[in-house]
């Protein structure tokens, strides 16, 4: 067979240094070309213009009230989102009722749906005479920061609950035991012996959460009002095509770019070095507040924030969706009469795009994951790619989309699908690398050295002993990268005028809102209908990952 | 003073019951063993004593008082982990003097407690090093002073010894029951190693299956096991079956397969009983050629090894089963491979069984 013959040549190719190097220098070559160089090139061509912007101090106060805004959202999120995520992460992780396994599930929900539908969501929760805010006469929560912050704090408290509850799983409990058996109660134990071993996974849930946030646009496009962070500035000068707008839009783009990009390298630097204050005991109080009572309220809280705050108000779209079907919307909708058309259209554009980026970043990520984990290029260069493959999910997705897009157009004509592919290419590209370096770093290097020792050549263990023992970990990662590239709005909005699911419907909602026309009516049902097939298929993916994920032999 | 006593206690992990109606006493200022092949539920019985994990069934005392929903930090106690469970973010100063700072003793008494635990385990000079930075020993040490410095009077030890090198081991074992003794503490120190549990103990509990099948001194456990698996765990057993062919008054003839009749002691059985009989490596005698005595049997000699003190010599006796004898090697004949030899033993040095329910083999396994 055809795929045999290949296996064998790449498996005593794989004996030879020289293949290996030249295959791990592809990989790299086309992180440095397509992923790392463009972006910062697309600033630098259009560098000159910039200096525009600083003669009009209008637009140039505009610009940095937005910046100021992008990052006082992100850090204020991220720190409300550990505190609250905290404890529910504590009780996925930790509890034993099947309530929690159900709890366990809800929290991935606005994990997994798209940005934009989840937006609309809170949107109409929050404001629209369809939501909550009817019980109080009118709207609760006008489009503006406040609605930003909430809808920021929603997409964003997973990230932290998730990786908070692996922490706590794979934490080994003897030294919250030993901490118990010297005589510190419960919150005590926590305080000086449990958050400060789990520091690194703090950090990086913070550095997620903190990611999220700044980089979001389509759903912060849908409630931000006449609110301006960095996207929305972008988005906005973008459509207005205003003198002189192209300037501006670099300047942000570029300071979103460069700050983003040094927090991350600090928080990296630094973040191993943060001393968390353990000497000091304060027994009366902390015995207190290791109380059942205290510890009761705390959990009751923190479960009503998620519900509140997070689990309903991304659910919330739910109801349009199905009154939508019931009132024979979803007829219109399967026939694909009037806007509906471009909705199929779209679905299809953006779960074609998603698979090409998946399947693409999997075979370029997976080098560079070994590369990385196995630190292939000596320790000093596989810890500057582990944080370079990292950047660009700290990077604000419509200024790397601004950027892109700058470089690409200015080599030559470019297919705006290929375009489309690029970008998706970009902003996903880390999620895989990042999850398949995580699971080779756990896994044992005794299994790879029996594996040579019994004559195993580098490829074949690779395909033999890594692979399968990583399968879970390459499996969630290209989910991952799936869904975020189906979800994407930002980067897609900057650079093409194609039209993927996510950024058809932020088009709806602006229509509804007034901010748009459309030569046919669009209803709430018909946003609702449209949200919701994209729930419908997330909720697919979502199950199936499950199922997967709990296979026998999990490692 | 710190005595424990567990009444009635059973823990259930699911459908698995891993403690199974246990009751115990451990006395003050004693060195207690938890002895038993891996999955037996010692390890269970030493975190319910902890307050680690709660008990589904019965009661647990400590000096008289019911602790069952004490939690483990008002318990009193000192725990060794088997990995030692050190603070990794903490140096060994600040793991060793966490307990009196928990317990908000006071900075000065901390630092007297911590100086003197450290001192005691001579890793006075390392207090800055980080656990990752020590060896094995060094962290078996650092542990131990940590769970003394908080002040325990009951120290709880699980496999304290287990990640250690053979060497280390042998030597650490005695330094635990000298600092247990000079502190005059009650230890509770779970095993799976019967020499080591031998060595050190004033008393130990073989526990199997989560239940406990005796308690005694280890003289007692290797002198008269009460039942088979005791026998066969603690020291090394030769297992005969056969059935019981003949009461007298003082003694019991057993006869073994093949027709062989031995004399024993024993007087729990009655005649057509089926019984195994269990006799030590060390109590058997072997001679060369044929020889008439007290349950004497004749075989070849199939194995013959020198290990320095003893030699271990396995026989093939006529019937087809196959014994082990160990005698000390300056003491005794040697033998070779395929010599005719004659095996006997005295009719009181031997242990009379029931034959197990569900078959000899599948009662001595270790799982």
């Amino acid at each position: 067979m055809a795929t045999s013959s290949i296996i064998k040549f790449l498996d005593s190719a794989s004996s030879k240094s020289s293949v290996r190097y030249a295959f791990y220098l592809s990989s790299i070559t086309f992180f440095a070309t397509i992923i790392l160089i463009p972006p910062i090139l697309g600033i630098v061509l259009k560098w000159n213009t910039m200096a525009e912007t600083f003669t009009k101090p209008s637009l140039m106060s505009r610009a940095t009230t937005a910046i100021y805004a992008s990052f006082a959202i992100a850090i204020f999120v991220s720190i409300i989102d550990v505190v609250a995520g905290l404890p529910v992460a504590w009780l996925v992780a930790r509890g034993r009722s099947r309530w929690l396994n159900v709890l366990d599930t809800f929290v991935d929900i606005p994990f997994i749906i798209p940005t934009a539908t989840l937006g609309y969501s809170l949107l109409l929760f929050w404001n629209r005479p369809e939501g909550i805010s009817s019980l109080f006469g009118g709207n609760l929560l006008s489009p503006g920061w406040l609605l930003v912050i909430l809808l920021h704090f929603a997409f964003s408290y997973p990230v932290v609950v998730r990786v908070m509850a692996g922490a706590i799983l794979d934490y080994k409990r003897e030294y919250e035991e030993a901490a118990r058996t010297l005589g510190a109660p419960p919150f005590t134990t926590d305080r000086t012996v449990t958050l400060p071993i789990l520091k690194p996974s703090l950090i990086a849930s913070f550095t997620l959460a903190f990611a999220r946030s700044i980089s979001e646009t389509g759903a912060t496009l849908i409630v931000a009002g006449a609110f301006e962070n960095g996207p929305i500035l972008i988005n906005n000068l973008k459509t207005a095509q205003e003198l002189g707008y192209e300037g501006a839009l670099v300047f942000v783009s570029f300071i979103l770019i460069v700050i983003s990009s040094l927090i991350f390298v600090t928080i990296r630097l630094l973040g191993p070095r943060l001393k968390m204050p353990i000497k000091k005991v304060w027994p009366v109080t902390e015995r207190k507040l290791s109380g059942s009572r205290i510890t009761n309220l705390r959990n009751a809280l923190s479960l009503i924030a998620f519900f509140l705050l997070v689990l309903i108000p991304s659910l919330f779209v739910v109801l349009p969706a199905v009154y939508a079907i019931i009132n024979g919307t979803l007829n219109k909708a399967v026939v694909g009469v009037g806007i509906w058309q471009g909705y199929w259209q779209s679905l299809i554009l953006s779960y074609s795009v998603g698979v090409v980026a998946t399947l693409l970043n999997t075979i370029v990520g997976l080098p560079m994951a070994v590369l990385i984990s196995r630190r292939r290029l000596g320790t000093k260069l596989s810890s500057i790619l582990d944080v370079l493959v990292n950047i660009p999910l700290m990077v604000p997705s419509i200024a790397l989309g601004v950027s892109l897009s700058i470089f690409w157009r200015s080599f030559a004509v470019m297919p705006e699908m290929v375009l489309l592919i690029l970008v998706h290419l970009s902003i996903t590209y880390p999620y895989l690398v990042r999850s398949m370096v995580a699971a080779i770093e756990r896994l044992n290097v005794d299994f790879e050295e029996a594996s040579r020792t019994l004559g195993g050549r580098p490829f074949t263990v690779f395909r033999t002993i890594v692979l399968p023992l990583t399968k879970y970990s390459l499996f969630a990662g290209a989910i991952m990268v799936f869904t975020r590239s189906v979800s994407e709005t930002g980067a897609t909005l900057a650079v093409t005028e194609l039209k993927t699911a996510p950024v058809l419907l932020v088009g709806w909602v602006n229509v509804l809102l007034g901010k748009a026309e459309s030569p046919i009516p669009i209803t709430p049902l018909d946003i609702g209908l449209g949200c919701g097939i994209l729930i419908g298929f997330s909720f697919i993916i979502l199950l199936i990952s499950r199922l997967f994920a709990r296979g026998k032999g999990r490692y | 003073m710190p005595e424990v006593r567990l009444v009635n206690v059973t823990k259930k992990f699911g459908k698995i019951v891993a403690v199974d109606n246990v009751s115990l006493q451990i006395r003050d200022k004693e060195y207690f063993c938890l002895l038993g092949p891996s999955g037996c539920g010692k390890t269970t019985l030493l975190r319910l004593i902890a307050g680690l994990v709660d008990p589904s069934k019965g009661e647990i005392y400590i000096e008289n008082r019911l602790v069952n929903s004490v939690p483990p930090e008002d318990r009193g106690i000192g725990f060794v982990f088997q990995e030692y469970a050190l603070f990794p973010h903490m140096n060994v100063w600040d793991n060793v003097t966490y307990g009196p700072r928990v317990k908000a003793l006071g900075s000065k008494e901390s630092e007297r407690l911590g100086r003197e635990m450290l001192e005691m385990v001579r890793l006075f000079e390392r207090l800055d090093a980080f656990p990752s930075e020590l060896s094995g020993g060094m962290m078996q040490r650092v542990a131990l002073s940590r769970a003394l410095a908080a002040g325990a009077k009951l120290l709880l030890l699980d496999e304290p010894l287990g990640a250690l090198d053979a060497r280390i081991r042998n030597e650490l074992r005695y330094e635990l029951r000298k600092f247990v003794k000079d502190l005059e503490l009650t230890g509770i120190h779970v095993t799976h190693d019967q020499a080591e549990a031998m060595a050190i103990s004033d008393r130990i509990a073989l526990m199997r299956k989560g239940k406990v099948l005796q308690v005694g001194t280890p003289q007692e456990l290797y002198m008269t096991p009460q039942h088979i698996f005791v026998a066969h765990f603690i020291g090394e057993s030769n297992f005969l079956e056969g059935y019981v062919s003949k009461m007298t008054r003082k003694e019991s003839i057993i006869e073994l397969r093949g027709g062989l009749l031995v004399r024993t002691l024993d007087m729990k059985h009655k005649e057509g009983d089926k019984v195994v009989i269990a006799i030590r490596p060390e109590v058997l005698t072997v001679e060369k050629g044929k020889k008439r005595r007290v349950n004497s049997i004749s075989g070849h000699v199939e194995g013959f090894r020198f290990e320095g003190t003893n030699v271990r010599c396995k026989i093939r006796l006529e019937n087809g089963d196959l014994v082990l004898v160990v005698r000390p090697a300056l003491m005794t004949e040697w033998f070779n491979v395929g010599e005719r030899v004659t095996v006997s033993f005295s009719v009181e040095k031997n242990f009379v069984f029931p034959y197990p329910e569900r078959g000899l083999k599948r009662e001595l396994t270790l799982e």
